[in-house]
């Protein structure tokens, strides 16, 4: 076994109102990687924002070579020797390696920068590194992703004594034999003894590259195994192997003959290849995947958000031309967005305004706005979901999120729109709004609504859906019905890349 | 106490223009009385016009560069087509309001449709406007008809009858148009909504392209009918002028408390706005100081009105994080 650097132990986090880690422990050797793996929302980068500096620890200790630190700044973080590497590249695209690497530390000569001095020791740091085909003063847009990410790297490494390296999936945007260069990469840093924390949602990379993993489920440490004694399938099941704590639907009561309101066939653009799937009347169609499947893209396709290379829609059995939001809402579809702050809310305008929006055409007379009935239909939403404010007008930058959700809601009921789609609802609300949430959507089909579904979090698909449509990589990967569907089986296809079916 | 802050935030222009309006009376030479009034409100015309129709462009987030360029490049081509080319008076106003509304087409289309940024599409504008008056007026200066010709209707009508400033009463028409369209159509609603959040209103269903383009060509029009006072109270048009009357229109919004993000603001604001500058460029004078100290001055009272904007939004930002704690 190998010398032990680093050790977290009993940390506690709480944000206003979530307990965000409960009890977390995690450690790491020299010349390890070691991967923190868990579903969306586990607590995987909150602790590992606790690691860098980004926050604070509530309780616990953190012990480097054994001895207790504080970790008070991503600078303190920095001079401890521990760096991250985030999923997004943030280098700047017009500089040379050496700009980005000693931005904020440029060598000086006097007043002038030493541009010599700052282009030998990038390279000897490049060459050190076995990057020698990247070079100081090489542009970084002229660089593949991947060599971005290693000049991202060596700038983590160029910092005096970093020895522990957090990479936020690492792979999410490159090719497969960038992953490859990375990998390799990744083994010499093992071999000048840096630790590597690995996040990452790729199953079968970790089997490659880890030697260790530690799985975290609903802010709680589960476990660490070491890779060579632990299978996919067990590390699935320890993701999501949770005490249920809302009942599962065993059976769906919508009839398999109900008519079918929409159905989108071979939808086609950037991130979404060729999904096609049926939603009935009253149904709640469940849509999962892991960041990035394609399940909010596809869902953007739907309502007209995004332009489609190809595909087709049938509302009502009827063929509907969506090529704007505004067509979308004409035939009566309605998107919550996970973002209500980017995507569904003007957060400046008050409740009333916001519900108002898609609904100016009958709360009008002529060209004069009916504030009087803006206010009434605000109040009967207020009244009739619950909505908590001090009044139709505040401002729904003011409420939380679950009441923000809930006026977006309003908007799409008072439109009158059949088909509602749900990306993400519960995110960032509380447990007592999610149920709430929940109440409503069951109402909603009850009054003969269809409802598609997105959401990362496995229960409540299970809960809520009557049929679930599985995404990965931009492709429907399986359909289940809820009688079947159970937390393992959703994960396998969420999981099955092509890369096993590509040659 | 939510509804005190409010009322506080509506008041302090209003009350700025008040304790302004007091102190030069007090201090002025001239200032106080009916002239000093009418003068007061005579210099608000063309900038007034300007900034009601950039408050529109500036609530969804845009900026106008092209005003004051626009303004008299209007002005110009109108007053060529009636002295000119003999046009009729009426006929050529109209040919204002449509170069205005042309105009304002051509900068809607370039910020919604080609998504170029406003500052930049309309900074073209406003050379692409300097140029064009210059070219149909054949770089001549035009003349609007002044007091004894035979259009002499024409100034009494848009600025002064007698004694009796008629100005002002157009003044005030535009500003019920403006506010009326601001606060009570769908269009207005829409204005805010875009300022606010254009990719939720956006998905909302709202043809956003389509009402950004319909907010510049509405502050054209209004730039248009800027340029038809404008010809009134000087009669006399010099071709290749008019930039840097823009700065006097977008200061007057950003001093009513519009704010410049986009979202938020009032024409009510901007018509007290206008007349803060108004009073400040008549009250300086009649405390001796010329009209650089009058720019100069002014300068300050817009980083002032902006400082001001930023802390109340912050306060207001604090408050309701607050509320959700």
């Amino acid at each position: 076994m190998t010398e032990q650097i680093l050790e977290m132990k009993g940390i506690h986090k709480y944000f206003p109102g979530v307990h965000a880690l409960n009890d977390c422990h995690f450690e790491l050797g020299a010349g390890e990687v070691h991967a923190l793996i868990g579903e969306n929302g586990a607590g995987k980068s909150t602790l590992m924002k606790i690691l860098s500096g980004v926050y604070t620890k509530d309780e616990g200790l953190i012990l480097l070579d054994g001895e207790e630190i504080n970790i008070g700044s991503t600078l303190e973080a920095q001079h401890l020797g521990i760096s991250i590497i985030h999923q997004e590249i943030n280098l700047m695209q017009d500089l040379t390696v050496a700009e980005n690497i000693y931005i904020g530390r440029e060598f000086l000569k006097g007043f002038v920068l030493n541009q010599n001095e700052q282009d030998r020791r990038t390279n000897e740091l490049l060459d050190s590194l076995h990057l020698s085909d990247i070079r100081a003063n090489t542009k970084v847009s002229t660089l593949t992703v991947a060599k971005q990410q290693m000049v991202e790297i060596a700038k983590a490494l160029s910092f005096q004594n970093t020895r522990i390296l957090i990479m936020d999936e690492p792979t999410a945007a490159l090719t497969e034999s960038e992953i490859e260069d990375l990998f390799s990469f990744i083994r010499m840093l093992k071999a000048k003894r840096v630790g590597i924390v690995y996040i990452s949602h790729r199953m079968e990379e970790l089997k490659v590259i880890c030697d260790r993993v530690t799985v975290m489920r609903d802010g709680q440490y589960v476990g660490t195994r070491d890779m060579a004694d632990v299978s996919i399938s067990e590390i699935i099941q320890m993701m999501v192997g949770r005490v249920i704590y809302t009942e599962p639907k065993t059976s769906s009561a919508v009839q398999l003959d109900a008519p079918v309101v929409l159905e989108v066939k071979n939808l086609n653009s950037r991130d979404v290849k060729n999904v096609s799937f049926q939603l009935h009347k009253g149904e709640i169609l469940g849509l999962a995947g892991l960041m990035g499947a394609g399940r909010t893209e596809t869902a953007r396709l739907i309502c007209g958000a995004d332009p489609m290379d190809s595909g087709e829609i049938y509302i009502k059995r009827k063929k509907a031309a969506i090529r704007t939001p505004y067509d979308a809402v004409q035939e009566g579809i309605g998107y919550l967005s996970e973002d209500r702050k980017l995507f569904g809310l003007c957060l400046g305008l008050s409740v009333g305004d916001n519900i108002a929006l898609p609904n100016l055409e009958t709360h009008r007379r002529g060209f004069v706005i009916d504030d009087a009935k803006i206010r009434r239909t605000a109040d009967k939403y207020i009244r009739k979901i619950g909505i908590k404010t001090p009044g139709f007008y505040t401002p729904a930058r003011s409420l939380s999120g679950g009441n923000q959700q809930k006026v977006v809601l309003a908007k799409w009921l008072e439109r009158d729109c059949d088909i509602l789609i749900f990306d993400e609802p519960t995110r960032g609300i509380d447990v007592g709004a999610k149920s709430e949430i929940y109440k409503l959507m069951q109402e909603l089909v009850k009054n003969g609504k269809s409802i598609i579904m997105i959401s990362s979090e496995m229960p409540e698909l299970l809960r809520m859906s009557d049929r679930i449509v599985v995404m990965c990589e931009g492709r429907a990967t399986g359909e289940l019905s809820i009688e079947e569907a159970t937390q393992e089986n959703i994960m396998e296809l969420a999981t099955k890349t092509m890369e096993g079916e590509m040659k | 106490m939510k509804t005190k802050k409010l009322n506080m935030q509506k008041i302090l222009a209003p009350a700025a223009l008040v304790i302004l309006y007091v102190f030069f009376s007090i201090t002025g030479r001239n200032f106080f009385g009916m002239d000093g009034l009418r003068q007061i409100l005579q210099s608000c015309y063309y900038i007034g016009y300007m900034a009601f129709g950039v408050t529109f462009v500036i609530i969804t987030g845009g900026i106008d560069l092209s005003l004051g360029s626009l303004m008299l490049c209007s002005a110009l081509v109108g007053c060529c087509a009636y002295s000119a080319w003999g046009w009729p008076l009426w006929l050529a106003l109209i040919l204002i309001l449509v170069i205005g509304g042309l105009f304002g087409l051509f900068n809607g289309f370039m910020v919604a449709k080609l998504k170029l940024p406003p500052f930049i599409a309309t900074l073209g504008t406003q050379m692409i406007t300097l140029g064009f008056g210059s070219i149909i007026s054949k770089v001549r200066t035009m003349y609007f008809p002044s007091v004894g010709s035979v259009d002499e209707w024409f100034r009494s009508v848009f600025y002064i009858h007698g004694q009796f400033p008629t100005g002002v009463l157009w003044l005030l028409g535009a500003f019920a148009v403006g506010w009326f369209l601001l606060n009570k159509t769908r269009f207005g609603r829409y204005v805010f909504a875009i300022g606010s959040n254009e990719e939720a209103a956006r998905l909302s269903g709202v043809k956003v392209d389509r009402y950004k383009i319909a907010v510049y060509v509405v502050c054209g029009l209004f730039v248009a009918m800027a340029g038809i006072f404008y010809g009134a109270a000087y009669t006399t048009v010099l071709p290749g002028k008019g930039n840097g009357e823009e700065v006097n229109g977008i200061a007057a919004v950003v001093i009513g408390g519009t704010s410049m993000a986009g979202g938020s603001g009032s024409i009510f604001g901007t018509l007290i706005g206008v007349l803060i500058m108004a009073t400040l460029k008549k009250g300086l004078a009649s405390v001796g100081l010329q009209a650089h100290w009058q720019t100069f001055f002014t300068g300050f009272v817009v980083i002032g009105a902006v400082l001001l904007d930023i802390v109340r939004n912050n306060a207001a930002l604090k408050s309701a994080k607050k509320q959700v704690q």
